[in-house]
């Protein structure tokens, strides 16, 4: 595990263990609802990257603000989510974060500074970085943190955004996670050189970092934050990381794009919830007993969220048309 | 009571709501010291510095972005967008993402972001720099969609969509940023969603955008020559639409021709003339009929380019048609 860590303390270190097995649970659950089809549409799963979202996210206050992709569930539980309202709005019930309208793909949650999941590959990055924009000019020392995957590179937005954020000074993150595969192409296929290079080009400072290693990924964002926070953003980061499952829930047979033999290597030998575990364990931190005891927990916080979502209401029919504009109540009146 | 330039109207729309409120910025390409290239801006940089009239890269769907970003966190960005042809570069940040967000969030996130910019052709500017496509915008639910048609106008209006809390996209004319109309020294805004009747009549009810207005009152005039009475409306925002006073108006005149410099098919005529033969039905002596710009791309020549705008002279053929109980020439 990284060796630069900083002096987080052992209720740190149990809370981003904690907030990686939530994840990990929350996707298992997802899965399930979809293949016994009480889940409606599909979803993409966030299995296998959680020191990703973990790692920066704890570097971050409530106030600090993400911006999320397709595959946001885990962005959404590190920034501080609630299991109910995440299983209500991938049920499409009314006590859902956006009251069943934004699904899987939109969950929002600006009571913990998360902007929206995009179901547009790339596109949140103009929004991250105008979010960024926003605390500068109000004066705030808010820092924004945009995560995309690797596919998002080959978008021309991602670009013209870096550009502004370098000229101007931003404090913005952009956390590119690298999986490894652009949906359902290998992403070598897809992007010609180095994916750090492209924010070099701008003068924009980037790293690269092992996306499995949680402390390794939070080190680095705590570090970076605290440069954002004084004025020296924006930063770049490429995160090397494994999605476990297919491009979305529904992708099952996807031997001709990529091995089992592969995928069974990054689950037995990277998985970054077995790593952080050994290494709590190795220091001394928590005992075996003990963090069995916070799988339990989760476990049972989720089975019980999942329930209460099958069994909550969805929106009423005249919600169909509410929220269109803010100030007209109904917009197809 | 004085006159001014609609050019000069929106630059103090701009100052003055600028100075009521510290959250509202202007960013757009050359929108600082060049104050753009009709000049619309000229000046406001050196009241309210650099960090507040922001000159970006050309980079239309970046600073769309990113002007969505700041209104979701507290700002309430005016967004320049020099050409309103380049509206086809920012679509997925305007229509996937401004007028989304609201809605996806169940109510959560605002984006009270206005999008500033023009339509119009005849300036022999060609096809890509001459098209008036706000019925692409109005198609898409959550936009508001403001069409100034006067000095007095563009200020009440930009005051209003700089105010509101949702995405608002103003098209200016182009070619009447150097037009005079009295515009009162004191504050003013102009409600969404009220039309304005220009000109009572009641022979025949014309519905113009923009300065089809203009277009409309002309035709009215040479109307009224030949004994004929012609009610003259501006909708001054399509949406959301004064639809109430557009169909009491076609229940009083019982004909009606809509005026609109988008193209002809699919477009803002179609829908508010639709609008009308649905609602209006059994008033109406004739449908409701349309005249747009000619559904071709907008040629340079002049000699071709002044054949695809509706005319007063267009209008008023068609509208003698109606009058006479002819049908009017298809499109």
């Amino acid at each position: 595990m990284g060796t630069q860590v900083k002096q987080n303390s052992t209720a740190d270190y149990l809370r981003m263990y904690r907030q990686m097995v939530r994840i990990r649970s929350f996707e298992d659950n997802a899965n399930q609802l979809y293949l016994s089809a009480k889940m409606p549409g599909l979803t993409h799963m966030y299995s296998g990257e959680e020191a990703v979202a973990v790692g920066i996210c704890e570097a971050l206050t409530p106030q600090d603000k993400i911006t999320s992709t397709h595959r946001g569930h885990g962005h959404c539980v590190a920034k501080g989510a609630d299991f109910k309202q995440m299983f209500c709005e991938l049920l499409g019930k009314e006590e859902g974060y956006c009251r069943g309208k934004g699904g899987s793909m939109h969950i929002a949650d600006q009571s913990n500074g998360n902007l929206g999941a995009n179901a547009i590959v790339g596109g949140s990055m103009g929004i991250a970085t105008g979010s960024a924009l926003s605390s500068k000019m109000r004066g705030s020392d808010e820092v924004t943190v945009c995560f995309f995957g690797d596919g998002a590179t080959a978008q021309g937005l991602m670009y013209e955004v870096m550009n502004m954020a370098a000229l101007w000074r931003l404090p913005v993150i952009y956390a590119c996670e690298n999986n490894g595969y652009s949906e359902y192409t290998p992403t070598d296929e897809i992007a010609a050189g180095s994916i750090t290079a492209r924010a070099e080009a701008f003068g924009i400072e980037s790293f690269q970092v092992d996306g499995q290693d949680v402390l390794a990924v939070n080190d680095l964002a705590v570090r970076l934050v605290e440069k954002c926070r004084n004025g020296e953003g924006p930063f770049f980061v490429e995160l090397m990381t494994y999605r476990y499952h297919g491009h979305h829930v529904g992708d099952i047979n996807r031997e001709y794009y990529r091995a089992k033999s592969e995928e069974e290597e990054w689950k037995s030998n990277k998985d970054p919830i077995i790593r952080f575990r050994s290494w709590l364990v190795d220091q001394g931190i928590a005992t075996e007993e003990e963090i069995d005891q916070i799988n339990y927990e989760v476990k049972q916080d989720a089975k019980a969220a999942v329930d209460y979502a099958l069994s909550a209401p969805y929106p009423a029919a005249e919600e169909v048309d509410m929220h269109v504009f803010t100030d007209i109540k109904h917009a197809v009146a | 009571m004085r006159e001014i330039t609609l050019s000069k109207a929106v630059n103090e729309a701009l100052a003055e709501e600028m100075r009521r409120d510290e959250r509202v910025f202007i960013m757009g390409e050359d929108v600082a010291e060049a104050g753009t290239p009709f000049k619309i801006l000229s000046g406001l940089v050196e009241e309210f510095g650099t960090e507040r009239v922001i000159d970006t890269p050309i980079s239309e769907p970046g600073f769309m972005g990113m002007g969505v970003g700041a209104a979701m966190t507290g700002m309430r960005p005016v967004v320049d967008l020099m050409f309103g042809d380049f509206i086809f570069l920012i679509m997925d940040q305007l229509c996937n993402q401004a007028a989304k967000t609201h809605y996806m969030s169940g109510g959560k996130l605002n984006v009270p972001l206005v999008l500033r910019t023009n339509l119009g052709a005849t300036r022999r500017s060609a096809a890509q720099h001459s098209q008036s496509l706000h019925a692409l915008v109005a198609h898409i639910p959550g936009l508001k969609v403001a069409l100034p048609s006067s000095a007095y106008e563009a200020k009440g209006l930009l005051k209003t969509a700089i105010r509101d809390d949702n995405p608002v996209v103003i098209f200016e004319d182009k070619l009447m940023y150097q037009d005079s109309a009295e515009v009162p020294e004191e504050e003013y805004t102009i409600p969404f969603g009220v039309a304005n009747v220009k000109r009572e009549g009641t022979d025949i009810t014309l519905i113009g955008t923009s300065s089809m207005v203009q277009v409309c009152e002309a035709a009215a005039e040479l109307l009224a020559e030949q004994g004929y009475s012609a009610e003259v409306i501006d909708p001054r925002t399509i949406v959301p639409l004064d639809e109430e006073t557009l169909i009491r108006s076609a229940q009083k005149t019982s004909r009606v021709i809509v005026v609109d410099e988008g193209h002809q098919s699919f477009g803002v005529t179609s829908e508010i003339a639709s609008r009308i033969n649905e609602k209006a039905f059994y008033y109406l002596d004739a449908p409701a009929m349309r005249i747009g710009a000619m559904d071709v791309p907008i040629p340079f020549t002049p000699a071709l380019e002044d054949l695809t705008v509706p005319t007063p002279d267009l209008v008023v053929k068609q509208a003698l048609k109606l009058l006479r109980g002819e049908m009017i020439d298809a499109a």
